[in-house]
């Protein structure tokens, strides 16, 4: 504009002239014509659609968008404008400025939207107008919902997951996990069985992606099949119940294993006892008189499927007379150990006779005497192992000590409230069952579980702790004689979210 | 008196049509209905001529004129020039012009005294312009056209102009021509003036789109409504309605 400058410019008022049509005084524009006029002449919303009908399933509240997706909205909310938007034909010829909802009883099933439109009409003018569009909501169930419907039951795929052995312990801890990641957020069904879960699914997909989980939280091994249940011969459609038989390796922690020569031998010469300390999807084995260790995954373990020798529903209680440390704490695979020799009693023997045992343990770092361990008691025990008779001349020792026993302190607890808590899955027991499942045995392993998860922190790594709102806080206080039983600090539990309202963002927060 | 018509369908007449105070040029058309509108109301007072210019029919557009005289552009054919001569009232002047801007009812604008004109028209035309039609000419744009003869319409009595002029082109316009101006459509909210209606003192023809609305204002800034032909008497005395809208 510099070299206008010096120009003088003359300042431009615009006149005004009469429109051509009905008289009245306007600025003049492209068409010459005043809006009104204009508006009464070209109507831009010709040719678009005014009605249109659209299906809602009421029982998920979703809308169809052909020819197959169901689409989750509320009323008057944003994603239901853009569907609605989405369901005109013919809106590409003018350009969309606003687009807004108006009001209609909810029970009317009428949506109404009113839309801003711009179009170009006689020679550059361009011409903006609102107007209505009217949907007709009508019902119609979705395909999922009339499955449901038409039998609850029915499912499309099931897992069903097993593991031999005679606890329960390897499904607490599951049980939390799938909680803690939301993995059976798709299933509609879950039964308890003997000696497993089954999962129900409505989806193949929803299936596999569980197994899936599954595979990455536990060495398993799994084997599918299906099932034809309908056939529709015009359109080849064939409808299928797929089942995943799903078994879960025995091995536990703190199990004591004797393994085979040829394991022993593949491992580096690993002691043929071995300890099992970690089950993940790797089986972490721990020879506790060389303090050496080494992973095995699903693929290996399943290649050799060796069973377990004793399981901790065989340990025996051990008080320590004597520990004289032989090395000092080394770091194995996360986890300290320290070699020491120990001499321990049973405390079913101590006081009545004098068998004193000498051992070589692991856990030098944690015991002193007049400690309580548990171990296993091979001196005593009868074991009837293929694998063990292969081994000739291998002196078995007579105990080995697995982990430190807070049972006294436990005693003066017994009773009182933890303060926190699980929150469990929403199982079906099986009624079906002969009735193998004992509630007492049942209820004492999972106090078994609980203790578990208090002494062991690497444990509640994976798994979410509630804070239990009914726990009175004072009365820990004053128990403070001694060693602290080992409890779960406070940091670590996660307080119940408690959103009165919005109950459903439960679910959608946790993932 | 404003009327409203139609050369074969379409409505710019003024393309097809040359009207001044002493003489009516017509295109020849398919149908005598255009020729015979304008006979039935000037038959009496001036000649109309049918003719073309250069073997077209935009005869509107391509030559300018008025009482004194009218200029016509080198594509016209000698026989053409020679009919216009011969058709023509004796005081007309018919002049060959050899100018560039062939398309002279565009590029000027005129009435008995003053006339508008494409910036860029050459200096002899000017000349010339000044010598056969006896007026002053200014060059001008209207509402930054330059096609000053295609955007307005005037006679001796008042002009009609392209909708988008401002107020002070407006004022400068009428200071120059000495006469009313209005910035108005025709043709239903067509900008071009000067294609869609022709004008003399005291009759004009507009296309047949023409509002009711845009006739008024016509007849209002042209001072139509009490014009009568100079030349006829007024015999009816007692007249109800003048004309209406």
């Amino acid at each position: 504009m510099e070299e206008e400058a010096g120009m003088f410019r003359v300042h431009q008022t615009i006149g005004s002239v009469l429109c051509c049509k009905c008289g009245i005084p306007m600025a003049p524009n492209a068409a010459n014509m005043c809006v009104k006029c204009l508006r009464s002449e070209v109507d831009i919303t010709e040719g678009l659609q005014k009605h249109v009908i659209i299906l809602h399933c009421p029982e998920c509240d979703t809308y169809l968008q052909p020819p197959r997706t169901w689409i989750k909205a509320q009323l008057e909310s944003k994603e239901l404008l853009t569907f609605c938007v989405k369901r005109l034909k013919n809106l590409s010829k003018v350009k969309l400025v606003h687009a807004e909802f108006v009001w209609t009883e909810p029970h009317s099933k009428r949506i109404k939207v009113k839309l801003r439109v711009q179009k170009e009409v006689l020679n550059g003018a361009i011409l903006e107008q609102t107007y209505i569009v009217e949907y007709v909501q009508q019902d119609h169930m979705c395909d999922s919902c009339t499955r449901v419907q038409a039998n609850p039951d029915q499912w499309v795929a099931a897992i069903q997951l097993r593991q031999h052995v005679s606890h329960r312990r390897t499904f607490f801890y599951l049980e939390q996990l799938i909680l803690r990641h939301d993995a059976a957020a798709r299933a509609i069904k879950i039964k308890q069985m003997d000696q497993g879960i089954d999962f129900f699914f409505a989806n193949r997909s929803h299936a596999v992606k569980f197994l899936e989980f599954l595979g990455k939280v536990a060495p398993i091994k799994s084997r599918h099949d299906k099932q034809l249940v309908s056939h529709d011969p015009k359109s080849n459609n064939y409808n299928y119940k797929y089942t995943f038989s799903v078994e879960i390796c025995p091995i536990c922690r703190e199990d004591l294993i004797c393994l085979p020569p040829k394991v022993v031998v593949s491992l580096g010469n690993l002691g043929p006892l071995v300890l099992c300390t970690k089950v993940s999807n790797n089986i972490i084995l721990l020879d506790p008189s060389t303090l050496r260790h080494c992973f095995m995954d699903a693929d290996q373990y399943w290649r050799v499927s060796f069973k377990s020798l004793l399981s901790s529903r065989q340990l025996v209680e051990y008080i320590i007379l004597d520990v004289e440390a032989l090395s000092s704490e080394v770091n194995v695979g996360g986890s300290k150990y320290a070699l020491a020799d120990a001499q321990v009693a049973r405390v079913s023997d101590f006081g009545k006779n004098d068998k004193i045992f000498t051992i070589k343990t692991h856990l030098g770092h944690l015991l002193n005497p007049g400690d309580y361990a548990l171990g296993y008691d091979l001196y005593g025990a009868n074991s009837n192992d293929i694998e063990l008779d292969k081994y000739k001349g291998f002196s078995l020792p007579d105990v080995i000590l697995i982990r430190k026993s807070y049972e006294e302190k436990h005693q003066r607890k017994r009773g009182k409230p933890r303060h926190w808590k699980l929150k469990s899955l929403n199982m079906e027991v099986d009624s079906s069952t002969r009735g193998r499942i004992d509630e007492e045995k049942m209820y004492s392993e999972y106090e078994e579980f609980l203790k578990d998860l208090e002494e062991n922190p690497e444990m509640r790594f994976n798994i979410s702790l509630y804070r239990n709102k009914e726990y009175q806080h004072s009365e820990v206080a004053s128990m403070t004689d001694g060693e602290d039983v080992p409890s779960v600090p406070l940091e670590e539990l996660l307080a119940d979210l408690e959103l009165n309202d919005e109950d459903n963002d439960d679910e959608s927060m946790k993932g | 008196m404003a009327t409203r018509l139609q050369f074969e369908n379409s409505c710019e007449i003024g393309v097809f049509s040359k009207l001044t105070n002493a003489y009516c040029l017509v295109a020849i058309g398919g149908s005598e209905n255009f020729y015979s509108t304008f006979e039935s109301e000037l038959a009496d007072v001036i000649p109309v001529v049918k003719t073309s210019i250069g073997g077209s029919r935009i005869i509107g557009r391509l030559c300018a004129g008025n009482k004194k005289g009218l200029l016509v552009p080198h594509t016209i054919t000698d026989q053409e020039l020679q009919h216009l001569r011969n058709s023509l009232p004796d005081q007309v002047v018919v002049q060959r012009l050899d100018e560039r801007l062939s398309a002279l009812g565009n590029c000027i604008a005129c009435n008995d005294h003053v006339a508008l004109t494409h910036t860029d028209l050459d200096k002899e035309t000017e000349e010339m312009i000044t010598d056969v039609l006896g007026v002053e000419v200014f060059r001008q744009t209207i509402a930054g056209n330059l096609l000053v003869g295609s955007y307005c319409a005037f006679s001796n009595r008042g002009g009609l102009v392209h909708p988008h002029t401002s107020i002070e082109d407006l004022d400068e316009l009428s200071t120059l021509l000495q006469v009313p101006l209005v910035a108005g459509t025709v043709n239903r909210g067509s900008e071009v003036i000067a294609a869609g209606m022709i004008v003399n003192d005291w009759t004009a023809f507009c296309g047949s789109d023409t509002t009711a609305t845009e006739l008024s204002v016509i007849e209002s800034v042209f001072k139509l409504r009490e014009a009568q032909p100079t030349a006829i008497v007024d015999e009816m005395r007692k007249s109800l309605i003048d004309s209406y809208v």
